[in-house]
């Protein structure tokens, strides 16, 4: 009777659940943060890391393609963590910005667009010629699937591409988001990633928003709107480029 | 009054959204083409416009700043439901791909830092035989 009337209470209260479970977890990882690395690795860091262990445990245990929200009893997690209230937060954090600081890294958030859908289509084209595919379109949509998870099977759709390839290039694509969330903090320092303006170059060339919004957060809170506001444009560019220059590209090279 | 806040956070996002989705239809492009950027810009500029003429008062500020410290607890909620075991048992193309992408895309962030800076011209004249010491300096450590 009790577990019956908890479930029910937990299921229908759905997003409040979703508050109390990573409120949890946040606790948890500022305490590892604290208590095992003397806060040298920043308590989201971790949040954001055991968010993805939980939810590869979720998705061994529920079979399913959603991780933890799955699990009927942790759906709200979902809404919590949805697109709705996602981008809400992230423009939310947009308020406080130096327009001055924006004004000035502009220019260098436009290259950086560009390069970066090029450096990341480049990289997933190479990996595909090494294990032997030679045709443009499985070729075009895998390199598309590294510049991001949407980018992909939308081009791929628009080529015609097989559904092995488009799995494939949407697998990259979740691949390149999850490195990012997960290196960003170790890399940051290396790579001169602390001001605002490397943080516009570092999202216009990551491009993917969840990547770059859980890859700064974990950097530094103070970075997150200025690398989203340049990854915010990415994905449209690649799908943009994708079907088009990129593909004329590949079948000018490959036939 | 806080709802002033958080509506003018809710006007700035679906408006930004709103030009992002009809960008999209005009370009072609079967995506948003940059709704939350656009919508960010809005709140930058009309924010900073209203904070400048007083119209938002200690308690209206709190609307927004509650959504954007509630962020990183969202963006946790995110990793959270990311199709992980999707991802990892793909098979090596799709692994490699993305790793390969992330890691060139790291190495260009210092790479177009330098190469937009205003005063990126000068600096290289001065230091041009320190930095081809430099540069040589590093390829022999990376050997």
């Amino acid at each position: 009777m009790i577990t019956e009337t908890l479930t029910k209470v937990l299921t229908s209260y759905g997003l409040i659940s979703g508050f109390a479970v990573i409120g949890a977890t946040m606790w948890v990882s500022y305490w590892i943060s604290a208590k095992f690395t003397k806060g040298r690795l920043h308590g989201s860091a971790i949040a954001i890391l055991l968010g993805l262990v939980l939810s590869y445990v979720g998705g061994l245990y529920s079979g399913g393609q959603k991780g933890l929200v799955d699990i009927p009893l942790l759906s709200g997690i979902g809404i919590l963590g949805g697109a709705m209230l996602r981008d809400f937060a992230i423009i939310a954090t947009a308020f406080g910005v130096n327009p001055e600081e924006l004004k000035r890294a502009g220019i260098s958030g436009v290259i950086s667009l560009a390069f970066g859908i090029f450096v990341s289509f480049i990289a997933g084209v190479s990996v595909a010629l090494v294990f032997g595919y030679t045709d443009a379109v499985s070729l075009t949509t895998i390199g598309a699937g590294a510049v991001t998870y949407i980018v992909g099977p939308v081009t791929g759709a628009a080529l015609g591409a097989s559904s092995e390839v488009m799995a494939l290039s949407i697998a990259a694509g979740l691949i390149k988001a999850m490195a990012v969330m997960v290196v960003t903090p170790f890399v940051a320092p290396l790579i001169g990633l602390n001001n605002p303006r490397s943080a516009v170059i570092f999202g216009g060339l990551m491009g993917t928003s969840s990547g770059v919004a859980a890859g700064l957060a974990a950097t530094d809170p103070k970075l997150v709107p200025y690398g989203c506001l340049t990854a915010a444009f990415y994905t449209a560019l690649g799908c943009l480029l994708g079907p088009s220059l990129l593909y004329f590209m590949m079948r000018g090279l490959f036939g | 009054m806080i709802i002033y806040g958080v509506a003018l956070l809710s006007i700035c996002t679906l408006a930004g959204l709103f030009v992002g989705d009809l960008l999209g239809v005009l370009l072609g492009v079967p995506s948003n083409v940059g709704g939350v950027g656009i919508a960010m810009i809005l709140l930058i500029f009309g924010g900073g416009y209203l904070s400048k003429r007083g119209l938002l008062a200690g308690k209206t500020e709190q609307g927004i700043e509650f959504w954007s410290a509630i962020y990183i607890p969202i963006v946790v909620a995110m990793a959270a439901q990311q199709n992980v075991v999707g991802a990892l048992s793909s098979g090596p193309v799709a692994i490699l791909a993305g790793l390969l992408a992330v890691g060139l895309s790291f190495a260009m962030v210092p790479v177009l830092d330098k190469l937009g800076r205003p005063d990126a011209a000068v600096e290289k004249k001065s230091h041009e035989p320190g930095t081809a010491a430099q540069a040589t300096a590093t390829a022999t450590v990376q050997r």
